[in-house]
């Protein structure tokens, strides 16, 4: 029942959609929607001479008509028999789930039987592809544009070519503009002329391409028989120089490609240790729950999710702050109802605090079940930015790079600017002191404490975006983060940042050659060897406050 | 009687009244009596206190290194586990042809991995004695290389904490690599025989639990004696004073060194009765809970006091057989409070708190 009336309000919105639109497009559009309508209506019955007149037409009519036509050429367009109206089918193994060409809505799934195909010629689908190409070509964004011209240039057709030259004196944009270079070089690689073909090969060399890359591989290799693929050694010589240098260009690219992935599981292990810095490195105390208070920021994201299933980007913004809130209290709590009693003894601290995360760990496991869940990412955080063939860079790291140094300044501010800063700073330095110039250093302790659980419950969120959120999330990250603190100096935030994106870059940089697990092992000798020559870190804490 | 301190604390000498109850009654019991007298304990029983009885050796050890020394080692288990491997690697050895795959020389898994030939760290092992030595010297060395560059460059408190709980955790990551050859994920398991007795018979089980009992015995003895000696009160002089003891002209290093290196080996003795007992070794003996889980044994029984590690041990264990029996969620919640309650309100462990009613009784 539920489905069919959702499908009934579909339908309704199409029509109210559609109505609109011929509203919108007013009187002049008029006659030119009746010739649209004839344009279709010959598709759908008249012969083959009508049928490529009518083709014609939709191509004149913009590039509004591409998917039409595109259905049209993959055999996909289809005139369903019950309403004799024009749709787009895609096959589902029993028949086709089809939707409205003109409008695209969704109009459910139907037999074979119940729709016929339009037919093409040869010859008409050879034309129909060169339209296509031209209307795709003319098109308004590049990344079409882009596709279109590599579509083309694997076609062996001369006309094409033809309108890939015309484009290239028009085009303007520089991506586009070199994609249609190479089409042409990569044809001239083919020519008999020698001369032609250095000349094509040298200038690719400065192509970042990987069908430039893969088509010079092939002319310097030996076939079965031994023999070159390319006999002419001048050829193969220009190919290999060509080869050489674009290497070189591939391995910048791919050490780019390193840097940045460790930058950003730096900026996962600095958002991870940050939090830990001030609790650890501020007011001396070790939380061994910390991982547990960046698991509920991450469950705090999922259960947002979960409250707004339609709106995810918003969603994710707004656990945010209710995550930093959410494990600030919870952090609060934990200092108020156990640290308070344990300062001054450190290891006392750090089973106390095991215990809670301990707690903390079950309690979630049995709200919510030991499985993992799974949050879903924003669109406008997933997918990748492709710098060229060489490089991609996927947008999410990127994001979590740039929210890390975010909270970061923040977090500077914070402790700059504000009165909390300064006597966050001022217990840090001296208790005693601060406690006779009237700071209420219990007060402090707390607020400090909330603060960096807060931070936590925030890096939680970012991490629910690249891994799975489960009860050992926290754990996971707890061994990682004290290594960060440890390894850049306790008390020292700037510490922390170097010493995350280095052990980060120094993993990313080692997996290669020993595998994720053994370079995780790497850098955790390196941290214990490197605390046995520096005990403070990288930028030790100095005066009197260091010795205690 | 005062040289192995009986006497000395009424407390100590009921455990270890207790301990040669259980490690000799037992065993002979089940030795002597038929499977359906009821003096007969169960197979299940034995195996069980056996496993507690390692477990308080463990604790022994940890004790030994946090009540005395004052070193919060987080990385206890990681010896454990060490001596357990060895163990492991010489029952893997006895195998021999009866593996799955047959073959006389190299254990199933490296049969499945498509291995050639026995690695050279794995040579030896098929020699009992030789595998003994390895279950303290491997632990023993480790913690010498380890310790004596912590202790060198004076890493003390929660940064020696944190470093010991990296060193398990790397140890453990290593382990669960197949490359290792240690049987990855899976350990070392499928034991068939000991010294030439099924590991499965009744008589070799109750023989192990007298060992274990004799050996915890033992060691008890022997660090109540070292405690007492005057490289004992340096060392605790150390965990209350550790400059101070600088001052007076000690090599502070070199008494933790030493302390280290030993429950390390204690440690080691303790993961090689293990093994038999449970007949499997895995890397999740290496992870970082198993160290902070002895650590609250001992916090738990009374830190220093060399028998609260005893109590604790067996006490902690045998509410998590009790418990992850009854309902396994009750667990993790249990243990987490205890670690709470116990920092905050019994600094001094169970033992304290007997004492301090001994001493009200006494008054």
């Amino acid at each position: 029942m539920k489905a069919k009336s959702i499908k009934g309000y579909c339908r309704l919105a199409a029509c109210l959609m559609l109505v609109f639109s011929l509203a919108i497009h007013g009187d002049q559009d008029v006659s030119k929607q009746q010739l649209l309508l004839n344009a279709l209506t010959n598709l759908k019955q008249g012969s083959m001479a009508e049928r490529e007149q009518a083709i014609i037409q939709l191509a004149d009519n913009g590039s509004s008509s591409l998917t039409i036509l595109q259905a049209l050429l993959d055999g996909q367009l289809f005139i369903l028999k019950s309403d004799d109206s024009l749709v787009i089918g895609a096959d589902n193994n029993q028949g086709y789930d089809i939707r409205d060409a003109i409008t695209g809505t969704a109009k459910g799934a139907v037999e074979r039987t119940d729709v016929g195909k339009i037919n093409l010629t040869n010859k008409l689908r050879v034309s129909l592809r060169k339209i296509i190409g031209q209307l795709q070509l003319s098109s308004d964004d590049p990344a079409i544009r882009l596709a279109a011209v590599k579509a083309m240039g694997n076609e062996e057709d001369e006309s094409a070519l033809a309108i890939l030259k015309a484009r290239e004196g028009v085009e303007k944009d520089e991506t586009v503009k070199q994609a249609i270079k190479v089409v042409f070089l990569l044809k001239d690689m083919n020519s008999s002329d020698k001369s032609l073909r250095i000349n094509a090969i040298d200038a690719l060399k400065e192509v970042n391409s990987l069908d430039v890359v893969n088509r010079l591989n092939a002319m310097v290799e030996k076939d079965e028989a031994g023999n070159f693929v390319e006999s002419d050694i001048d050829i193969r010589n220009t190919a290999k120089a060509a080869l050489i240098n674009i290497n070189t260009r591939l391995q910048l690219y791919s050490s780019i490609e390193t840097v940045f992935f460790g930058l950003s599981l730096g900026a996962v292990l600095v958002l991870a240790a940050i939090g830990l810095a001030i609790t650890f490195g501020v007011m001396g105390v070790i939380n061994m729950a910390h991982g547990e208070l960046m698991m509920l920021g991450a469950y705090t994201t999922y259960v947002m999710q979960q409250l707004m299933p339609n709106n995810l980007a918003f969603s994710v913004l707004l656990s945010i702050p209710a995550a930093f809130v959410i494990s600030a209290l919870v952090g609060i709590a934990i200092e108020r109802g156990i640290i308070r009693f344990l300062y001054g003894r450190p290891l006392e601290t750090l089973l106390a605090t095991f215990g809670v995360s301990l707690i903390l760990q079950q309690s979630v496991r049995s709200i919510f079940s030991p499985l993992n869940r799974s949050v879903a990412t924003p669109e406008w955080m997933s997918g990748s930015w492709q710098v060229n063939d060489f490089l991609s860079l996927t947008w999410n790291r990127f994001y979590i790079l740039v929210f890390c140094l975010i909270v970061f300044v923040l977090l500077l501010q914070i402790l700059k600017r504000t009165s909390l800063g300064l006597e966050v700073r001022a217990v840090a330095q001296n208790r005693n002191m601060a406690k006779a110039m009237g700071i209420p250093t219990s007060r402090v302790d707390a607020m400090t404490f909330g603060l960096g659980s807060g931070i936590a419950g925030v890096a939680g969120v970012a991490l629910s975006q690249i891994t799975n959120v489960g009860p050992n999330l926290g754990q996971a990250y707890i061994v990682d983060s004290f290594m960060v603190v440890v390894f850049g100096g306790v008390g020292n935030l700037w510490g922390t940042l170097v010493a995350g994106f280095v052990l980060g870059i120094a993993n990313k940089f080692l997996e290669p050659f020993a595998g994720a697990v053994l370079a995780k092992i790497l850098v955790l000798i390196f941290i214990i060897l490197f605390i046995q020559k520096r005990p403070r870190g990288l930028f030790p804490q100095k005066g009197r406050a260091a010795d205690s | 009687m005062k040289l192995i301190g009986l006497g000395a604390d009424k407390i100590g000498t009921t455990v270890l009244i207790v301990l040669a109850m259980v490690s000799f009654i037992i065993p002979l019991c089940n030795l002597v009596s038929p499977a359906d007298s009821p003096l007969h304990f169960s197979a299940y029983t034995v195996s069980v206190l056996g496993k507690y009885l390692t477990f308080a050796l463990l604790g022994l050890s940890l004790d030994l290194v946090w009540g005395y020394c004052g070193i919060l080692a987080l990385g206890q288990g990681a010896f454990f586990a060490l001596g357990g491997y060895a163990m492991g690697m010489y029952l893997m050895r006895q195998i021999g042809t009866r593996g799955v795959y047959g073959d006389p020389l190299l254990p199933d898994f490296m049969v499945f991995l498509n291995w050639k030939e026995l690695p050279w760290y794995w040579l030896g092992f098929d020699n009992f004695w030789f595998a003994l030595l390895m279950v303290v010297l491997v632990p023993g060395v480790l913690a010498f290389v380890f310790g004596w560059l912590a202790f060198r460059s004076r890493v003390t408190g929660v940064y020696l904490s944190i470093i010991t709980q990296a060193l398990t955790y790397a140890l453990l990551l290593a382990f669960f690599r197949n490359e290792m050859g240690f049987g990855g994920n899976n350990g070392l398991t499928d034991f068939k025989e000991l010294l030439g007795f099924n590991i499965q018979s009744e008589a070799l089980r109750a023989l192990l639990l007298m060992i274990s009992g004799v050996t915890l015995i033992a060691v008890f003895i022997l660090c109540r004696w070292l405690v007492n000696t005057k490289l004992g009160r340096v060392v605790t002089a150390i965990r209350d004073q550790e400059s101070r003891v600088r001052f007076l002209g000690y090599r502070v290093e070199m008494f933790k060194l030493w302390i280290f290196v030993f429950s390390a080996m204690i440690a080691g003795i303790a993961g090689a009765l293990y093994v038999p007992q449970v007949g499997i070794i895995n890397p999740s003996e290496f992870s970082p809970l198993n160290s902070l889980e002895i650590v609250i044994w001992v916090a738990i029984g009374g830190r220093g006091t060399l028998y609260g590690a005893i109590i604790g041990a067996v006490l902690v264990n045998y509410s998590k057989t009790v418990l992850t029996g009854l309902m396994p969620e009750i667990w993790l919640f249990t243990l987490g409070a205890v670690f709470v309650l116990v920092t905050v309100f019994l600094p001094d462990g169970l033992v304290g708190l007997m004492r301090r009613r001994l001493q009200e009784s006494h008054s």
